[in-house]
């Protein structure tokens, strides 16, 4: 009998309160996204962390101090100092300390025993710190930032510490995963359910503006599911129709962070599941590319497909990622020729995480899809800048390959990254032996071009 | 003291102490070295494992809990002058090269170091660390190795009867030597000479143009008329060079 009143009162106030937060939730979050504005929420949640985090660092380094013990200080950098200068200047230096030479006369190119030096050397420092091996993993962060997946590096937490640490715990997990779950599921629920509606529209000119408008707000919720902070710089140079537009890959979220700013045709696999019904109906509203996975190894399909698309100047353009696998954010590997040799106006992107308040590198071999999409939503906040840069084209007698590089190049410059001429595939395979020649190569003409050198002298 | 977060069911109550309904909160006194409090950890995340996938520890220790995991570690200090910072690198640097967690590396995880494939003295390299008839390299042989390459100590005071410190000179020109002279014996005969030759020149010159540059390396350095480079002609001919800075890497900090 005593519990009938209290039973009533407790429901009503799970219904105030769960009233009241799908309110807030519907005009903060939903609304703005519709209208595409936004009430800097976001930026302000992100000052306060940065000032946190800071404060955390100090106290461990306090902490450290205290204890005389070693703060270790994980270097993004690298771990050792490599010479700058190339093999070639090296042994050429180590050659005129050894021995001043006289002219050879029978053309044969010359050898010095401690040529091996060089070599010897530069082998071990790639034992030691190679750039290739290093980019497939999670970058490491100077500052901690309150999570124990970044902490390995990081000891000495005092109480207070620890506290904070519990406290962020159960925000993330008890307050911002909730609410960022519930998000993911409406924005990806709309956009299956408009996408379709709009599809039904036989009006050629409603229907894009229609689904673009579609298209944009299901993206602007996701981004909110993912409190991911984006400032976009250079909007002018926006990819048009027509054109591809070209960006680094870190992990799937990039889709949801170019798409959210502008319309893009998508291409890709076709999948089944989830995904899959995802991607029939987003077709049925504007034309994206997906193959088949049987088509997806005849380079001339797919060159057929993507060309066809770019020439119809009334479709969107189309978004490629060139890397063809994901990077730690770190750099920019080698860029796959193909959407290059189409000969449409290429749009690069740069797009650049800040690895403070979330690593957003998914390491497909590390975590599957559903860990990765839940570490995303349990971490403080995305935070990323994306630079549209300015249209390329391919020059008149510039290969696929040498343009690619160029593109690559412009994006590693603006976005702050590494350039390297690595594939990405070599997550998974192994080095060509092409390689290993070209080493050889460069060797041999070091030996024949000191000796030409100096016979002309 | 460890904190253990997990989901509601099997809460017991086995002896330590509950703040929250659904949260573990185990006390341990701060002398317990990283060791055994990451056994501790082990064994409650054992216990608790079937319960949540996101349960999470976080272990506070009375200092770096990575050099304890090392075994000998002071020895191994001390042996190679590699400070403590340094020996935790080189051992993320171990574990991240071996993949499949044996604890020791094998020759294949050498090999997949991408930069070190374009090396044509890869195979010559990857040698050194593997003593004859060795299969694996453990840390301990891995860190003695790389030690050659620390720079040289200027201020070391010279002992009467101390053993030759890894990283001198003399030991560095040892290393190198013995990337040429594979079979030990002391000498580079005119045959192991053209053998490196091959595997850093390939196809880039004929034969016969390898056969000169051994025979008229061997004519320069050979001061004993054995026609072939013993230890010390090999060190004579590379006195002006600077062994120091040719042969050593630059750890940061």
């Amino acid at each position: 009998m005593d519990w009938f009143p209290l039973d009533n009162l407790l429901c009503m106030l799970l219904g105030i309160s769960f009233t009241v937060w799908f309110t807030l939730l519907l005009v903060f979050i939903i609304v703005p996204a519709i209208f595409g504005v936004s009430f800097g929420i976001r930026r302000l949640y992100m000052k306060t962390l940065l000032k946190i985090f800071e404060w955390a660092t100090l106290r461990m380094e306090r902490g450290a101090r205290e204890k005389n013990h070693q703060l270790y200080k994980p270097y993004s950098n690298g771990i050792i100092a490599k010479e700058p200068t190339s093999l070639e200047e090296e042994i050429q230096e180590v050659r005129r300390s050894a021995s001043p030479r006289e002219l050879d006369a029978n053309g044969t190119p010359e050898f010095d025993i401690s040529d091996i030096l060089c070599f010897c050397r530069r082998g071990v420092e790639s034992i030691v710190d190679d750039e290739v091996t290093k980019r497939f993993s999670a970058e490491e962060l100077e500052t901690w930032n309150l999570l124990t997946r970044s902490s390995a590096h990081f000891q000495h937490l005092s109480l207070r510490l620890t506290l904070l640490w519990g406290l962020g715990v159960l925000v993330r997990y008890g307050v911002l995963l909730p609410l960022r779950v519930t998000l993911a599921f409406t924005g990806v629920g709309l956009l299956v359910v408009l996408t379709t509606i709009v599809g039904f529209l036989p009006n050629r000119r409603l229907k894009n503006i229609l689904s673009d408008k579609v298209h944009l707000m299901c993206y602007r919720i996701c981004v909110r599911a993912l409190t991911a902070i984006i400032t976009y710089h250079d909007r002018a140079n926006k990819p048009r129709n027509g054109g591809i537009c070209v960006a680094n890959h870190t992990s799937p979220i990039d889709v949801i962070i170019l798409a959210s700013d502008g319309c893009y045709a998508m291409v890709g696999q076709v999948h089944g599941g989830l995904m899959g019904i995802i991607q029939k109906a987003m077709v049925k509203a504007c034309p994206h590319i997906w193959f088949e996975r049987s088509e997806v190894k005849d380079r001339h399909l797919v060159a057929k497909r993507l060309s066809d698309h770019v020439k119809d100047r009334g479709k969107l353009p189309i978004l490629i990622f060139p890397e063809g696998t994901c990077i730690n954010n770190t750099s920019v590997m080698m860029f796959k020729k193909g959407s290059f040799e189409i000969g449409a106006t290429v749009y690069p992107v740069a797009i650049k995480y800040d690895p403070r308040f979330g690593d957003a590198f998914w390491n497909s071999s590390k975590y599957g899809m559903v860990t990765y999409l839940l570490r995303m939503m349990s971490s403080w906040a995305i935070v990323c800048s994306v630079w549209y840069l300015p249209p390329m084209q391919r020059q008149e007698g510039e290969d696929a390959v040498h343009f690619a590089n160029r593109v690559k190049a412009a994006i590693a410059q603006q976005g702050g990254l590494v350039d390297l001429l690595w594939d990405g595939g070599l997550k998974r395979e192994k080095v060509k032996d092409v390689f290993k020649e070209e080493q050889q190569k460069l060797y041999s003409r070091t030996l024949v071009g000191t000796h030409k050198d100096r016979s002309r002298s | 003291m460890i904190m253990f977060f997990s989901s509601p069911s099997d809460v017991k109550n086995n002896g330590h102490r509950r703040f929250f309904p659904y949260c573990h909160i185990i006390l341990i006194p701060r002398g317990v070295s990283g060791h055994e409090s990451g056994g501790i950890t082990t064994f409650f995340a054992r216990r608790f494992h079937h319960v949540t996938d996101h349960s999470c520890a976080i272990i506070m220790g009375s200092g770096d809990s990575t050099l304890s995991k090392i075994p000998n570690v002071e020895e191994l200090m001390e042996e190679t002058g590699f400070s403590p910072a340094h020996v935790v690198r080189l051992y993320e640097r171990f574990q991240a090269l071996d993949k499949s967690k044996k604890g020791q590396l094998s020759r294949k995880d050498f090999e997949s170091i991408k930069e070190l494939a374009t090396n044509p003295i890869r195979d010559r390299i990857i040698g050194a660390f593997f003593a004859q008839g060795q299969e694996m390299v453990d840390f301990h042989t891995f860190v003695r190795i790389l030690a050659h390459f620390r720079p040289v100590d200027k201020n070391r005071p010279k002992k009467a009867n101390m053993q030759e410190p890894v990283n001198s000179r003399t030991s560095k020109l040892r290393f190198a030597f013995q990337l040429y002279d594979q079979d030990n014996d002391g000498k580079i005969s005119r045959n192991e000479l053209l053998q490196v030759l091959r595997t850093m020149l390939e196809m880039q010159v004929t034969d016969e143009q390898l056969e000169s540059i051994a025979d008229r390396t061997i004519q320069e350095a050979d001061l004993d008329g054995d026609n072939a480079i013993s230890f010390d002609e090999f060190r004579k001919s590379l006195e002006k060079v600077n062994i120091d800075h040719k042969m050593s890497i630059r750890f940061l900090r």
